[in-house]
């Protein structure tokens, strides 16, 4: 068998992972899929330990992900929201860090607003940073979940072909999915306006298209982007009506794709915008799948950060 | 890393046979109806252990018993001794044990902090009526409470020895040996 | 007052010196410099083995003051250049308040007069509070001893007011310098557009947001006449559009900084903010127009664009930090370690950019060894190496972008007007 190793404190993003480590991820969160189908889901890996969410942005399922995956592990769980901290009376993130650590929390779960803030909260504690979602640089564990489900669905990642649909230039889910699919050798299309595509986007390893149906033509998998009209000015649509009559998920665009095309969803999602009702409660639909997956690929990466903090002491 | 060196060996495949033979006799010889019995594998040498067993109740009573395996990295109580990357492998406990004889069955019994973890993890399965362990070398060096109902054989050791229990189909070969520290 | 500085290999541009000499100094001035000088003086140094130059002539340094002593002041900033074997700077006007009126410059005068260690040059705003909007009375400040004027940190975006300010500059032969960016195009980003912005999810600063602005810096400054300087150059489209303008003959110089030739954008993989400046490090391609500006003459100068700021304003998220990174104390180490030791500039070309040429732009009688010139003059061990620390650094602030890096060369001795003002 291959050495597989897992040494980090943090999981800041799959672009700093092999391809080893994001599968030993995948493999360690399949013993703990299990563990939630009992009737006990919980094992006291964790117990004595604290896990803090700490929330610069609203966020309901990613929260209530790590909070289920941690208690599911026996730690004790703090939430910290933006609201109720002293973030807003201008304490900097590394004081509200080192605030935190020491609190005596052992892992300190992140989801900021500005790209590379958990990296830069890493930097300056020792206990485990996990990036929950910074601005629009990466969300680890949604891609882990998405591939995670993949996986489960189809059996390997390797030479699958995946389309991402969405609003590029601002989601972190589809950098993540870039790096992980990608170091998984899955073939990985991104589609968007052609104004929301950033500049390099090919740099990373995929091919870029404006067309939906050249997307999802071939592909076994998509993954539909939330469009956050509100948040992004920048789009190129005016406004929900012709984004979805242009790049919208529905059965009549799916007509032309792989019959049994597995369509993903990081959520919450927008019904009649980025995907018709039908198809999300349709038989390619794993949304639900994947919010279950998040709860065990959650609990793996916190457990294996945990070990990686202790073998850092 | 400390080295080791092989110091002399225990048991040959023969002898790991007759002693799994023996002890399902006294299995059998305990429970009234083996009917009532599971058998649970703590990963990874005791699951081919708790197969082999299986085998044996089925040529000697021509019995099903249903088998179960336990990874107990999730109950450890230090998650550094692990080291790093601990390969989780499979827990699958496809039956009910509530009411039932579960023999748990591990190679080497040793400070028992594993046969802990391992009957913390059952119990969150259920509650079966009794749980009896059954170990192929007993070692000694015991840190808890714990004892084996079926041993096959006691090795007093050092603590500069370890006890290797190697099996065909992991290791390619049949038997145990005994380990010894190199300065 | 006599110091004799002995067998030192003498890299001297303006005299085309590039051998060994001994340079007797008697007052502030430099009164022999020939071989085996049978002098005797108060103080003798021996220089065996090392390189003797004139103090660096940086002209492009943000000292902080008034306003901003907690990131940098006149002294911390010249102990700091001093250390770095830089004897002249240029302090740039973006303090708080600007250095927009007579009497702003008048105080710094006396701050500098009491305060600094080696030559401060002041260069005052183009704009009231550099705010764009109205000019600063050009003739005044001029009167008043300052040498060069910039918005240094913003650009003037009206076209009309910065042509005004052109022909006011012709008139009193000024020279401007310009921070070319244009901010409709830059917005709100923070690293360089392309795949680093990709990369890292942040908001990118176009190459086009500098050259557009040189373009139009080159245009309005070739009708009217004016001379102008381009600060920071950091991209190959600026290179080419600047050697394209000295080709036709526009009064026209630039600077490039140390990080633009050192670094390329993948430094700032990381969220390293000690990385993040404006503008942003660029593609490995940009670095390498950079070094080819500099060797062809298309960049003149070297600047370190010295910007301290504390710890707390780069201690915080990417995009929320400050831009900028100290360099008086590395200007001269990081060049001699790329471009020196990589043979892209031979030492008198690294000595043109660092000294004689700043000096020659501003207008100024520094940057060479001749004989009874100002007695400024810098030891450097030219094989030595270091490594910047943030405990090795005197600046006030720490944010260096080379922290940690082996760099070759240390200055041993500085004197600045006849006297020692720095020994290692």
């Amino acid at each position: 068998m291959k050495a597989i190793t897992w040494e980090k404190k943090d999981l800041l993003g799959l672009e700093d992972l092999s391809k080893e480590e994001i599968e030993l991820i995948l493999s360690t969160a399949e013993s703990f899929k299990e563990v939630s189908t009992r009737d006990i889901k919980k094992v006291p890996a964790l117990r004595g330990k604290t896990v803090l969410n700490l929330f610069y942005e609203p966020s309901t399922r990613t929260r209530v992900s790590f909070e289920v995956a941690a208690k599911r592990l026996s730690a004790d769980v703090i939430n910290i929201a933006v609201e109720s901290s002293s973030v807003k009376k201008g304490e900097t993130l590394v004081d509200t860090g080192r605030n935190i650590q020491a609190l005596k929390a052992d892992i300190v779960v992140v989801r900021h607003g500005s790209s590379g803030a958990p990296a830069m909260l890493a930097q300056h504690l020792d206990i485990s940073v996990v990036n929950a979602g910074d601005g629009w640089h990466e969300h680890p564990t949604q891609a882990l979940l998405d591939i995670f489900t993949l996986k489960e669905k189809i059996g390997h990642i390797e030479g699958l072909k995946v389309a991402i649909v969405g609003d590029i230039a601002h989601s972190r889910v589809a950098r993540s999915n870039i790096w992980g699919l990608t170091k998984l050798g899955a073939k990985v299309t991104v589609c968007a306006p052609a104004l929301i595509i950033p500049p390099a986007m090919e740099e990373l390893g995929v091919v870029v298209t404006n067309n939906i149906d050249e997307a999802i033509e071939e592909a076994d998998a998509v993954n539909v982007l939330r469009m956050q009209f509100e948040r992004d000015s920048e789009t190129a649509f005016p406004n929900h009506l012709a984004y979805f009559k242009e790049f919208g998920i529905t059965e009549e665009r799916l007509k032309k794709a792989k019959k049994d095309i597995i369509v993903m969803h990081p959520g919450p999602i927008n019904r009649g915008i980025e995907i018709s009702s039908e198809v999300a409660d349709g038989p390619s639909s794993v949304i639900l799948e994947q919010v279950t997956n998040g709860i065990a690929v959650r609990m793996a990466v916190l457990f294996l950060v945990a070990q990686g903090q202790e073998i850092k002491k | 890393m400390a080295n080791f060196n092989e110091k002399s060996k225990i048991l040959n495949p023969e002898d790991i046979r007759r002693c799994l033979y023996r002890l399902t006799h006294e299995i059998l010889e305990k429970t009234s109806d083996p009917k009532e019995l599971v058998l649970i594998g703590i990963q990874t040498r005791g699951v081919h252990l708790a197969c082999r067993i299986k085998e044996i109740i089925k040529e000697l009573e021509k019995a099903e018993v249903p088998l179960g395996t336990l990874d107990i990295t999730f109950y450890r109580d230090d998650l550094t001794a692990v080291g790093p990357a601990p390969l989780v492998k499979e827990t699958a406990i496809n039956f009910d044990i509530t009411d039932k004889v579960v023999i748990l069955i591990d190679d080497v019994l040793f400070s028992g902090r594993t046969i802990r973890a391992a009957l913390d993890q059952i119990m969150d399965f259920g509650r079966p009526r009794r749980v009896e362990l059954l170990v192929l070398v007993d070692r000694g060096h015991r840190e808890l409470p714990i004892r084996a109902d079926f041993v096959g054989k006691n090795i007093p050791t050092s603590d500069k020895e370890q006890v290797e229990v190697r099996l065909k189909e992991i290791d390619g070969k049949d038997e145990v040996v005994i380990l010894e520290k190199s300065s | 007052m006599s110091i004799l500085v002995k067998n030192g290999h003498i890299v001297d541009p303006a005299n085309s010196i590039d051998e060994v000499k001994d340079i007797l100094i008697e007052g502030a001035q430099i009164s022999k410099v020939a071989s085996n000088l049978a002098a005797s003086a108060e103080t003798v140094i021996d220089a065996k083995g090392k390189i003797v130059i004139p103090g660096l002539v940086d002209m492009h340094v943000h000292l902080r003051e008034p306003g901003r002593e907690n990131k940098e002041t006149v002294a911390s900033g010249t102990r700091a250049a001093l250390k770095g074997g830089v004897t002249s700077v240029l302090a740039m006007p973006n303090t708080e308040p600007a250095i927009d009126c007579e009497e702003l410059v008048e105080s710094l005068k006396n701050i500098i007069k009491d305060t600094a260690h080696n030559n401060v040059y002041i260069c005052a705003a183009i704009t009231k509070g550099r705010l764009g909007q109205e000019l600063v009375e050009i003739g005044k400040v001029k009167k008043n001893g300052v040498i060069a004027i910039s918005d240094d940190g913003a650009s003037v975006d009206n076209d009309v007011l910065f042509l005004k300010a052109l022909k006011q500059v012709k008139r009193e032969d000024l020279l401007v310098i310009c921070h070319c960016e244009d901010k409709a195009l830059s917005g709100q980003g923070v690293v360089n557009l392309g795949l680093t912005s990709t990369r890292l999810g942040l908001r990118g600063i176009s190459k086009k947001s500098e050259y557009k602005r040189i373009e139009r810096d080159i245009k309005l400054a070739e009708s009217v006449g004016a001379k102008i300087h381009i600060a920071h150059v950091s991209c190959a489209e600026s290179v080419e559009l600047i050697a394209k303008a000295k080709r036709k003959g526009v009064r026209v110089s630039a600077e490039t900084a140390p990080h633009y030739f050192a670094l390329s954008e993948e430094a700032v993989w990381g969220f390293d903010t000690n990385k993040k400046m404006n503008p942003p490090l660029r593609s490995k391609d940009d670095v390498l127009a950079i070094k080819e500006g500099l060797k062809s003459g298309a960049i003149d100068a070297i600047a370190s664009d010295h910007a301290p700021h504390t710890q707390n304003e780069k201690d915080i998220e990417f995009d929320r930090a400050e831009f900028g990174v100290t360099g008086l104390e590395t200007t001269l180490s990081v060049t001699i370690t790329e471009l020196v030791d990589n043979g892209v500039l031979s030492w008198p070309q690294a000595i043109t950019k660092l000294a004689l040429k700043p000096a020659q732009i501003l207008g100024i009688n520094k940057g060479q060894l001749s004989k009874g010139s100002d007695a400024d003059i810098v030891v450097v061990d030219p094989q030595k190496e270091w490594i910047a620390t943030k405990e090795s650094l005197v600046s006030k602030s720490k944010n260096s972008a080379f922290l940690n890096r082996r760099l070759k060369g240390v200055v041993e001795y500085v004197i600045c007007a006849g006297a020692i003002a720095y020994k290692a």
